[in-house]
């Protein structure tokens, strides 16, 4: 097919760089300038794609961003992007274009076959269908279902294309770059005002790029804009910013903006970011976003060649785009006539105008007449021919009641159609901004109530061009008098909204065909047609959000930017209710789709949550640990020698502490030091413990609350001198928990005179654990006596080790004898390997996490956020004794004393011991008191009938034990200590018994060895 | 995103706030002296309002500290940021109204 639709002279194209391209394959030219759009219909083709439900042929409705049909895959292999709008793609040389939603191909689509049984899917059909039988629903509905559903291919390939972000501010941002924003840029700018202007499009202009005979301030509509946009280009106060779309209204004025870098390029620069997120900050904002039209509805409105009248004037004026040799155009408002008038200009046969409304008169019927076109008032469309691109339309006479008469057929090649203009009220509406229904034109107005946020233009309802351009330039000063404030004195005013305005038509056309068989479509993008609407009402659908949810009406890609006034015009009528009392739905950010990659900016892999590593990250690296993750920490889980599986390595891990001596990083403890006169006191109020008598030199084992009595965090605390507590927390507490501490002192002790300093990052922890600890340390620590007379168990001493300064703890959580090295955080791993090496003769063992967990468990120690949630007391796991009887408050004390607190049948912590020494419970398992009637459930649904009363928290193998243990919360708990309990698993119901939660060395001799 | 006005900073974003739940809630002198259904109230009764909302911040990412503030829960206006202890300040009537 040649480019035999383009006109010789004229539009905004560049007839010099012709650029080749390829749509499902096939090859075709267009030129710059040209959106893939207006390159195919150059080229003849309007089929584009399939509808999303039925399968249905469709093509290009619209010329910019409320484009419903046209989606389009662009690019391959790893820049292959589905669902772009044709008519927002810029042609480059050599874009590689794909149609969607079919099988095989576009032409012959299998899935049409949905079209002949849509019967089968009306509105909401999956709520309705494939009840029955249940099983089949997860088998065979769902899956195929989901087969079919969704728009496009999503891309499989990481994005390799990074995204920039950046943060502007502003007097004012002015959204849209047509006539009334730039009259009101220039405005902004010439009252002083820092102006940022962005526009979605690839030039400035707007509707001004489709117009050769209009006129401003005397000059011809190009030449007024080609001075505008100098003028702006030349002001040091202006940004202007296109292809840029203002996709969300935010609080305090934030508008994002998502600007397209390279997408228009056939080459573009390396490196290069691809979108560029702005995040505008500005004082005033004037919308200036202008009207999208509606399409009329009626029988068979979808087939390609169907398509908006001002779309088509657009595609002819600013791309010399004939879209079609013979049109019939159908009109339910004036504009029509203008598209009407323009293409029978470039010898486009206008076979009729089928004017809906009783009497086609007025300034623009009578010109069309004058031009010779025939004009048939009170005319309707009872449907349309054509197989993938339309030939005919079948025309009838209508009475005002709807009832039609003797029909007759039109031929034609295009149809053009115009309902009316709904304003682009979306970010005014997320500002939430007011609305007021204008029955006059159609359409919900801005009303006030978004500070800040002004509208101009079309946007609020005003139409014509002078009117318009007025418009802008009041917003524009009144922008910039409440943004730069001084001594503007505004000399324009809005302009008021014209009397007779023409509102088009918001109900679908009268037709005789039985309308239970007729699909004439509201939303071409999700396939909802008007009966679906109807039929919503009819199933007891009243607000407008439901009617929208049950036949998705509004919900696709395009958010019902041609649809929703429609929709609410049907809805409206079927519920015998005025539009403004149906209302309508919410305005949600994105204007149009935004890619995930401008949000995530550089906020991906590693940088989209930061990574902590330790100082002895890289040794363990070296030395094969498995990771985890701990918070942001990475944390080494297991050291596996060659061949060994986790469970192996935790086992010798575990037996070489228990048996000689093991060296853990323990650096990720939260580490908070307290300092200051009030020290002791801020300790005695925020912890349950009494901290008065605790000497300089000496440890405890600390346990906070919330207000409300559940326990928030423990550790160890050591007491270095009078006046300074160096606090450890868990990993992921440290900030809550510092958090907490501040919140007290700041807001309910301010009077205590102490500090908090975070020193997490600055202490390096190296544990080491085992019989023979002491020895290995004895080697290296100069200036600290180790023995356990001058430090015994829970003790703290400042000196030195290997020359490096240290806080040494004797601290254990193994239950064996165990030291914890603290170092500047630049000697951890200096200090790491020294102790290493120090070992080496008596086997030292790294060991990790998993093995840590293994050995506290057997030794009972809770911990926090895994053997505890936010409802457990310090009773409920037996830790009553570190309370401060004597104290007379600290923060959760009165908690503690609730009714329900001290309830005795509380879930406590216990012990549990399956019968089958080789299981190993799994964690999150519930337990119940009795044996249920069938031990082995039919099937994995099947209830039980018991009452849970309790799950188990954690649960490992003991190689020490040589079996499997678990802890485990459990209704009045300490109470059942040798009772049977049971398990119910899938696999069958595992018996338990419950025990001290202390599995080895209950006496504790192991600490003091 | 909100612009929230630190008193010891300035504007900043609301990405390095913390919210600190309703002001001015004094922890009582002496919680014994409270019976379970006034503890209970301290704890859990919150105000709620539509409308002007008296709330702490912190300023986790900047300089640290706790802050009140008066908000507007149905626009999120703020109309004061004030230090902790500083006296609820009085705001004019037409500020202060929730918009309907």
């Amino acid at each position: 097919m040649s480019a035999s639709c383009r006109l010789n002279a004229g539009g905004r194209i560049d007839r010099s760089r012709p650029l080749r391209f390829t749509f499902d394959r096939k090859v075709y030219e267009g030129f710059a300038g040209d959106t893939l759009a207006s390159a195919l219909l150059a080229n003849g083709v309007h089929l584009v794609g399939r509808s999303f439900k039925y399968h249905r042929p469709r093509g290009i409705v619209a010329a910019g961003s409320d484009e419903p049909n046209a989606l389009i895959a662009v690019g391959s292999d790893v820049r292959f992007t589905p669902n772009l709008r044709a008519t927002q793609v810029e042609l480059y040389d050599g874009l590689v274009a794909q149609s969607q939603n079919h099988w095989p191909s576009l032409g012959f689509d299998f899935g049409a076959v949905n079209d002949v049984f849509s019967p089968l899917f009306p509105a909401g059909f999956y709520y309705k269908t494939f009840m029955w039988p249940k099983s089949a629903w997860k088998r065979l509905y769902e899956p195929k279902i989901r087969a079919m559903a969704g728009l496009g291919r999503a891309p499989t390939l990481p994005d390799p294309d990074n995204y920039a972000q950046r943060h502007a501010h502003c007097d004012a941002l002015i959204i849209g770059a047509g006539p009334a924003g730039i009259a009101a840029a220039l405005a902004a700018e010439a009252h002083g005002a820092r102006v940022i202007l962005c526009d979605e499009q690839a030039e400035l202009g707007g509707s001004l790029l489709a117009e050769r005979k209009a006129t401003i301030d005397a000059k011809s509509a190009p030449s007024w804009l080609a001075d505008a946009v100098a003028k702006l280009s030349r002001s040091a106060k202006v940004r202007w910013l296109s292809r840029t779309t203002a996709f969300g209204s935010f609080p305090h004025n934030m508008i994002g903006l998502v600007e397209r870098l390279t997408d228009h390029l056939a080459a573009p620069a390396e490196g290069r970011p691809r979108e560029r997120l702005w995040q505008v900050r500005a004082k005033e904002v004037v919308l200036a976003t202008g009207a999208l039209e509606r399409p009329l509805v009626f029988p068979d409105n979808d087939r390609p060649g169907i398509m908006l009248a001002d779309a088509a004037r657009q595609y002819l004026l600013r791309y010399a785009v004939k879209p079609g040799s013979r049109a019939v155009v159908a009109a339910a408002h004036d504009e029509a006539y203008r598209a009407a008038i323009e293409l029978a200009a470039e010898s486009v046969e206008i076979v009729a105008i089928v004017d809906i409304r009783e009497d086609a008169s007025g300034p623009w019927a009578d010109r069309a007449r004058a031009a010779g076109l025939p004009v048939l008032s009170a005319t309707t469309i009872c449907g349309t021919r054509g197989r993938h691109r339309v030939s005919s339309v079948e025309i009838a006479p209508c009475r005002p009641d709807g009832k039609v008469g003797a029909r007759s057929r039109l031929d034609c090649d295009v149809v053009l159609m115009c309902g009316g203009f709904t304003p682009t009220i979306h970010l005014f509406s997320q500002a939430r901004g007011k609305l007021r229904f204008s029955e006059k034109l159609n359409a919900f107005l801005p009303d006030g109530g978004a500070e800040g946020i002004r509208c101009a233009g079309a946007c609020r309802g005003i139409s014509g061009l002078d009117a318009v351009v007025a418009d802008g330039v009041a917003a524009g000063e009144a922008a910039a008098r409440d943004a730069v404030g001084g001594r503007i004195e505004a000399v324009h005013a809005p302009v008021p909204l014209s009397e007779d305005e023409d509102g088009g038509r918001l109900e679908p056309l009268p037709h005789h065909r039985s309308p239970h068989r007729v699909k004439a479509f509201v939303d071409f993008q999700n396939d909802v047609t008007a009966k679906d609407v109807k039929l919503a009402v009819r199933e007891g659908f009243r607000s407008i959000e439901h009617i929208k949810r049950y036949t998705t009406t509004g919900m696709a890609t395009d958010q019902g930017k041609t649809s929703n006034m429609n929709a609410l015009g049907i809805a409206a009528s079927a519920l015998d209710k005025p539009v403004p009392a149906v209302g309508l739905t919410t305005f949600r950010m994105p204007y149009t789709p935004v890619t995930f990659g401008a949000f995530a900016g550089s906020a991906r892999g590693n940088l989209f949550d930061p990574v902590r590593v330790t100082a002895t990250h890289d040794w363990a690296s070296a030395k094969g640990a498995v990771f985890e993750d701990v918070g942001q920490w990475k944390r080494a889980r297991y050291f596996p020698l060659k061949g060994e599986d986790m469970h192996g390595a935790v086992a010798r891990e575990c037996q070489a502490v228990r048996q000689s001596v093991g060296i853990f990083d323990g650096s990720t403890l939260g580490k908070i030091e307290i300092v200051g006169p009030d020290a002791a006191e801020f300790m005695n109020r925020i912890y349950v413990n009494p901290w008065n008598k605790l000497e300089p030199g000496r440890c405890r084992y600390g346990v906070m609350l919330r207000e409300d009595g559940s326990i928030l965090d423990d550790g160890v605390v050591g007491r270095l001198a009078s006046d300074r507590f160096h606090v450890t927390t868990t990993t992921g507490g440290a900030a809550q928990v510092l958090n907490h501490m501040e919140d007290f002192l700041q807001t309910e002790w301010s009077g205590l005179d102490c500090w908090l300093t975070s020193a997490t990052e600055q202490w390096a922890v190296i544990a080491v654990q085992g019989p023979d600890s002491r020895k290995v340390l004895e080697r290296l620590v100069d200036d600290i006596d180790l023995s356990s007379a001058a430090m015994p168990h829970m003790s703290v001493r400042e000196g030195h080790i290997c020359g490096v300064p240290t806080r040494l703890f004797r601290v254990s959580f193994t239950g064996e004898l165990g030291f914890e090295i603290n170092v500047p955080a630049d000697f951890g791993r200096a200090i790491w390997e020294a102790v290493f090496d120090a070992g080496f003769s008596r086997a030292i063992t790294p060991y990790g996490t998993e093995a840590m967990h293994v050995m506290r468990a057997e030794k009972g120690y809770i911990i926090v956020g895994q053997d505890t949630d936010g409802t457990v007391t310090p009773d409920d796991v037996g830790l009553s004794w570190a309370i401060g009887k004597a104290k007379m408050d600290f923060v959760g004390k009165r908690s503690l004393t609730r009714p329900a607190m001290t309830d005795p049948d509380r879930k406590q912590l216990v012990g549990l011991l399956p019968e089958d020494p080789e299981l190993v419970l799994e964690e999150g398992a519930q337990i119940i008191a009795e044996l249920p009637a069938d031990a082995k459930p039919k099937s994995k649904d099947a209830p039980i009938g018991q009452k849970m009363i309790g799950h188990v928290t954690s649960s490992y193998f003991s190689a020490a034990l040589d079996r499997g243990i678990a802890l485990a919360m459990v209704a009045g708990g300490r109470r059942r200590m040798g009772e049977t309990l049971f398990v119910p698993m899938p696999q069958g119901v595992i018996k338990v018994v419950v025990t001290n939660p202390v599995f080895l060395d209950p006496e504790g001799k192991r600490l003091d060895a | 995103m909100l612009l929230i006005d630190c008193p010891f900073c300035g504007k900043r974003p609301e990405l390095e706030f913390r919210y600190g739940g309703e002001a001015h809630l004094a922890r009582p002198a002496d919680p014994a002296d409270l019976g379970d259904k006034a503890w209970g109230q301290f704890l859990y009764g919150r105000s709620n309002p539509r409308g002007v909302h008296a709330e702490r911040w912190r300023h986790v990412h900047g300089c640290g500290r706790f802050f009140n503030a008066l908000r507007d829960t149905t626009n999120d206006r703020f109309a004061a940021t004030y230090k902790i202890g500083e006296e609820r300040p009085a705001i004019p009537e037409a500020e202060g109204a929730a918009s309907a």
